[in-house]
Formats: C-alpha cells, structure tokens, sequence
C-alpha cells in the first residue's frame, strides 16, 4: 500500500543513469503506474519506508538532461519537481547523477538546486568510475554544492541503506539539503531580463519564495518560445520572454548562452577540485561499436538481429499460447457442462470466456515482443538501432528515434502510440501515431497463419514457404508504414525537420528486474486497453449471430440449421449489405461478416469464421478443422471461396484497415480529439479497400484466380 | 583554422566555436555541454548513415552531418 499522506520525494536524472533501477531498488514491488493530473503522461509512484519519516511515497519523473522545455511533455519535469499546480509540490527531490558524465550530470543538479527544493544527489555507478580510474573527490563536490552527496551503485543496491539513512536525514532538517542558488548566472543585463519576466509570474507559481521566483523566470527564458508547445504559460509571462529575448539579439546578447555557460563555468570552474579523470582508453563500447556501427556489418546484424528476435517470437511463444488456448478450452467446456444449457451459458462460454481467451492468446507474444525492447533500451542498443535508422527516418521527416514506437507496433499499437509520448514535438508524435497501427501487429497473426494455411491444399503444408510468406507481410506493412509516413509528412503534418540529438550510452548488462518490469507494464497496458475492448466487441457478435433465432422445422439437420442461424441473424443481413462494396475484393458476404466482426479487432475474424462455418467457438487459427472448413467452402455456382488471390487480396486487406478499436480509442485519449481517428480509420480503410482491389482486380486480369 | 565540424574524420579533436541552427537545437545542444570553447572529439563520421558521433564532456552524442555543417570547429 501506498500511503496517500506521507511525504513526497521526487526522483530525476539524466537518461541513461540508471534512474528507474533505482526507483525500483529503492520501491521494491510496491509501484503503481498513474497519470500526472491533467496530462496523460504515466508516471511511477512507490512506496518507501524510512525510520523516522516513516511511509514516504516516491516518484518517478520521466528521465531530462535539463528542466528547461519545448514541448508539455518536457514541461512535466519542472512541473513535477517545482510541485507546479496541478502536480503536487515534493518535500525532497533526489537528483541521481551517473558519476562517470559528473560535469554534464551536474547541470540539471544546479537547476533543480535552483527551485528551492530540499536536494539529495545520488552519485550512481561509482563502481564504473573506479573501473575507468577516474576519481570523485565526494567530500569536496558536497562542500560545493553543500547538498548531502551519496554514492551507490543502484544495479548491485549498494549504498542504498546510505541514501535512505539520508533522505530521511533531509526530511527531517530540509535546510541540510537547501544550499540555495549556486551558479547564479551574473550580468546586469541578464539580471534585468529576470526580474522583468519575474515580476510577471504568477503567484501560485513561486510561492511566496523570491529564490523560487527568479529560477522559474529563468526556466521560462530559456522555454517560451514562439512555436513551443508549453501549457499554461500565461500570456504576460510569454509576452515578457519575447520581448527581452528580441531586445537581447538587439543587442547582440544570447540569453540561451549566458544562462547555460553560465552554469557550466560555474561546474567547471570547480571540476579541478573533485574530479580527477585517467586518461583515455579504449572501452568495451568502442570494441562493440566498431562493429555495431560500422556501415555495412552493422545494419546487417541489426537486420539479422531483428530476424532472430522474430523468429523466437513464434517459437517461443507458441507452447504459451497452446497452454492458453487449451486451458480457456477446458474452462469453457467444463462451464458447459455444469450449467444449464441455454441462453446464459452460451453467452458465458462463447461471448465471455472466448473473448477472454481471445486477448489472453496474444499476451505471450507481446510479453517477449516487449522483453526483447526493454532488453534492447537497457543494454543501449536502441540508440544504435536510432544511430541506424535515422537516414531511412530522415527521408520521411522523422528521427531515427521515431522507429522505437514503430518497433512497439509489431507487437501492439495500442502501447506503441502511448510510446509515442517521448517525441518532442506535436507534428512528429502525430505523424507517427497515424501510421503505427499499420506495422503488422500480433493481432494480425491468427488471421494470416489462417490464410496462408488455407492456400496450401492440405496435407501438403510447405513450413519454409509459408514462414517467407509471413516475413514478406512483415516486411510489406514496415514499408507501407513508412511510404504512408513519407506522403503525410509531405501533406497533412508538414513541418520543418526536426534535428537528431542522440545520447550514445555505453553498453551496459541489463539490470533484469527492470527489464522485466517494463515488460510487464507494457503488456498490462495492452491487456487494459485491448482486454475490454475485444471482450465487449466479442460478445456484441455473438449477440449479432445468435438473434433474431431462425426458425427451424423439426427434423432438419443440425448443420442446415446453424446454416440458416448465420444468413438469418443480424450479422448475415449485415455481411449481405456490405457484399456489393466487398465484392469486387473477391470476398463474399460471408467473409463480411469476418470483417465486421473484424472491425472491432482484427483476431475476432478467426473466431467469427469459426461461428461462420458452424464450428464450435474454440476453433481457433491452428486447428486443423477450421482450415479444411475454409479451404472447401464454396460460391452458389460451386466454385471455391479461398481461391489463392482472395487469400491475398484478404491478407492486403488486414495488413492495412485500420480494425482496432482499442488503438482508435487510444487514439481519441491522446489527441484529445475525434477528428483523428475518425481520419485514421478513413485512410486505412480506403488504403486498404483500393490496395485489395489493385490485387484481386489485377491479379485476375493478369490470368490469376 | 576553422571548419565546419561535419568535414573532420574518426579520431579528430577539435576546439568548437560557434554553433548555428535553429534555436532548439543550439539549446539542446549547449545544455549536454557542447558550448563553444569546449573540446570536441569525433568518435565516428559515417557517410554511408549521414551522421557523426561525437564525444564531448565524456558523454556521446549523435548529430546528422547535415546538422553538423552549422558548427564550426577549430582544430587543436
């Protein structure tokens, strides 16, 4: 449990300095994952027990190498450890500084000094510092900051029992971690620049703290600018930094430099007296770069890398997904037999537990799809995939960065588009939101393992042939993915080209509780957003198979029945009104009602064919009955339904309409509006609709059937 | 001699002078430490991937020759 009233503590830090380790170490498993007031952006809360403090609750604020911002995202670091409104203020801030980056670490450690916060700086990776045989002066850094400094190295937990000895310390006597301002950037003229943007802050905002006061004036300096895309920056406040930063270039003055060199004369003026730095030498990083990097070895391994990652996808997940599937089936069977049959228990064990088990099939796949990111962010290799990448992220207008989220997006857009959230400007999270939910997602795997097994006959499965033909839609939803990025950066989100700053970590072991934690929060965003979803979609075409109940003479056999329950329920007469438009796609009103049922997301077709062609509901993509069912289905004049350019033609059609409605859900929360949904479900849907008939439609007139 | 920081090879230090661009990108950059006066070092400057890696305050960065062509460097 988490108390509501303890006191508060907030933890920053550059990225990479092993912050969320210890946040971790430090909260055990007591985390929870909530929103920060007002904005979307997630955040972690912990609970820690200190001796005198007693229940404190510990937060986690997104990784920032300085409090100053562009974007409202960056904007929640200083919201979060100013305490601005909505944000709760914190009673100490934590600044975990990777000791082997000490100066560049120490700049954001001034600017958080700078708001009249009680300090605590964790100076982690002192084991790596040793290693490199650079020496941290401890005692001489802490008399010039004059904030209590300790050491740790938070993947082993060492120093932990130090650093929680010493928050409580400075809880209890917040004037030991209050040294006031440090290195207050000087100039008469940079002066008046802050007490003329000062005087226009509102009150709520420094509090009653002059020291506070004059920081925040300094943040909003160094943030307001003509196109940010801050929130709540009152009008007076921007007018202000406008006005004296065109005054200053007037004058040929740079507020952005005087205030950050500023900083740094202050840090380096005084490195000499706790940092001594051995020389040089080449690391372990270099080593594997020189690999990893180089032009042509190292795309080729990232591909082959990517290759590997996906192939165990499958085989490792499958004996998961058996497991799950067969034990939903023994639920659901065994819920069967000790109810009544009738009305309830088919929806409970077709609608209820079938949609359960529906969302539960993928979780082994996005569990290791996101074990495999974690484990990629944790070791630094994301950044080189970046490093990579950018040329090819470039071309459409994004940064290597941006291919993360796409990443993501083979496994799940949902969580992917909440990835999307690190991206500094509007244009480039919104450009790459519209085309992640066309990376081939787990979701779209039933519905090809289906079709591609139904173009074989059977008993003549081809394993190689039918395994490139899952790596070739792989790789044509990666490239329409990106040709879509490319057109809507050009039209719709054109905007200037955003420059690429990357921070190349070294490589570093993986610190697997975290790794795991990522994973494991991840996937719970998927089973939440899609999880109620698929469920309500599920049983909402059940309901439309199952009513009106067609009326059947007595004697009839049972399969002509459930025929005519199909063509007479709801979804028949729903799947009949879209055949004209699905026609021409080569589909008949049959696979319509897959599609509508499709519509709410896209694994519910396996499930709804199987309802279809009369199967019992835990049919699923592998069984082998559901396959023969497709491959012999037949049109009124005797021809086969699943003829192989259907079968593309549908696979087309799944790798690019948008049939999700969690990620069109998501969508909405995140932009806040209808309006890009409502536009990425149009687009996707058209792409598709043309794309499949450009493929039934040729491939006909070209002799294929 | 001052050159743009894009044309100098793996292995090069230079001293950095100014820093053109856009303003976000000049901040951004000044705040990681790469303020003029300070030492640069290229770790590696692939054509093939137009971008450089950079090592500056023993912490690396990775900018796009084409955005490196606004910094100008003097060499050491």
């Amino acid at each position: 449990m988490i108390a509501a009233n303890g006191k508060l503590v907030a933890l920053t830090g550059n990225p990479n300095t092993g912050k969320t380790t210890l946040f971790n170490q430090l909260t055990g498993s007591s985390a929870k994952v909530g929103n920060y007031p007002g904005v979307t952006v997630e955040h972690q809360v912990g609970a820690l027990r200190l001796d005198r403090a007693g229940p404190v609750r510990v937060m986690d604020v997104p990784g920032t190498y300085s409090l100053s911002a562009r974007s409202a995202e960056e904007q929640l670091a200083i919201r979060a450890i100013a305490g601005l409104q909505p944000i709760e203020r914190p009673d100490l801030v934590v600044a975990v500084v990777d000791s082997t980056q000490l100066t560049r670490n120490l700049y954001l450690v001034l600017q958080v000094i700078e708001m009249g916060l009680p300090v605590v700086v964790a100076l982690n990776m002192v084991d790596q510092l040793e290693h490199r045989g650079d020496e941290v002066d401890v005692e001489a850094l802490e008399r010039e900051l004059s904030v209590p400094i300790v050491p740790i190295v938070a993947s082993r937990g060492e120093g932990l029992d130090q650093l929680r000895r010493t928050v409580d310390d400075v809880l209890a006597t917040p004037a030991l971690g209050l040294p006031g301002w440090r290195g207050t950037p000087a100039g008469p003229e940079l002066e008046l620049d802050i007490e003329t943007v000062a005087l226009e802050l509102p009150d709520d905002w420094w509090q009653g703290d002059t020291n506070r006061r004059r920081a925040l004036a300094l943040w909003a300096l160094l943030s307001v600018d003509i196109d940010d895309e801050l929130n709540a920056i009152p009008d007076s406040v921007r007018r202000a930094v406008l006005d004296r930063r065109a005054l200053a270039e007037v004058g040929g003055r740079e507020i952005d430099r005087e205030v950050i060199a500023g900083r740094y004369a202050w840090i380096d003026e005084r490195a000499d007296g706790f940092l001594t730095s051995a020389p040089e030498k080449k690391t372990l990083t270099d080593r594997v770069d020189r690999v990893l990097l180089h032009p042509l070895v190292g795309f080729a391994t990232f591909v082959v890398l990517m290759a590997v990652v996906f192939q165990s996808l499958f085989t490792w997940a499958d004996p998961a997904i058996d497991a799950i599937e067969s034990l939903v089936g023994t639920v659901g069977s065994t819920v069967e037999g000790a109810l009544p049959a009738g009305f309830l228990t088919d929806l409970l064990v077709s609608g209820v537990i079938g949609g359960v088990g529906s969302v539960l099939v993928f979780l082994p796949q996005i569990l290791l799809l996101f074990f495999f990111i974690g484990l990629m962010e944790d070791t630094g290799y994301m950044a080189r995939v970046a490093f990579l990448m950018d040329r090819i992220m470039k071309a459409i207008g994004l940064h290597g960065r941006a291919f993360v989220p796409m990443l993501s997006g083979y496994a799940c857009a949902v969580p992917a588009i909440l990835g999307t959230r690190t991206m500094e400007r509007r244009r480039d999270r919104m450009l790459t939101m519209m085309v992640v939910p066309l990376m081939t997602c787990s979701a779209r795997l039933p519905v090809y393992g289906l079709l591609i097994a139904a173009l074989y006959p059977p008993n003549e499965e081809a394993p190689f042939a039918q395994g490139m033909l899952m790596v070739a839609m792989y790789l044509f939803s990666t490239v329409i993915a990106l040709l879509c990025a490319f057109v809507l950066g050009r039209t719709l989100f054109k905007g200037p080209r955003v420059p690429l700053i990357l921070e190349m970590p070294p490589y570093r072991i993986p610190h697997w509780p975290s790794v795991l934690r990522m994973m494991w929060q991840k996937s719970r965003i998927f089973l939440r957003e899609a999880g109620t979803v698929i469920l309500v979609c599920t049983i909402a075409m059940w309901l439309l198979l199952s009513f009106p109940k067609s009326e059947v003479e007595p004697g009839v056999d049972a399969e002509v029945a459930a025929g005519l329950q199909v063509r007479e329920s709801y979804a028949g007469e729903l799947g009949r009104l879209l055949e004209p438009v699905i026609e021409p796609l080569g589909f008949d009103w049959k696979i319509g009602i897959g599609l509508i049922g499709a519509f709410a997301a896209r694994e519910v077709f396996v499930s709804t064919m199987a309802v279809v062609y009369d199967l019992s509901e835990d049919e699923d993509e592998t069984s082998v009955a559901l396959r023969d069912r497709v491959r012999s289905q037949r049109r009124p004049d005797g021809s086969p339904v699943f003829t192989p350019l259907t079968c593309f033609s549908l696979m087309v059609f799944f790798a690019l309409a948008c049939q999700c409605m969690s990620t069109l859900a998501v969508v909405k929360r995140e932009t806040g509006s209808y309006g890009w949904p409502v536009f990425m479900f149009a687009y996707m849907t058209v792409l598709a609709w043309v794309s499949s008939l450009v493929v039934y439609q040729g491939g006909r007139l070209l002799g294929f059937e | 001699m001052k050159t743009s920081l894009d044309t100098l090879t793996a292995g090069a230090r230079a001293q950095l002078v100014a820093i053109g661009g856009k303003r976000s990108f000049r901040r951004r950059l000044m705040e990681l430490g790469l303020l003029p006066g300070c030492e640069v070092r290229v770790v590696r400057n692939v054509e093939v991937h137009g971008v450089m890696e950079l090592e500056v305050r023993r912490s690396r960065l990775t900018v796009r020759l084409s955005e490196a062509r606004e910094l100008f460097v003097e060499s050491t």
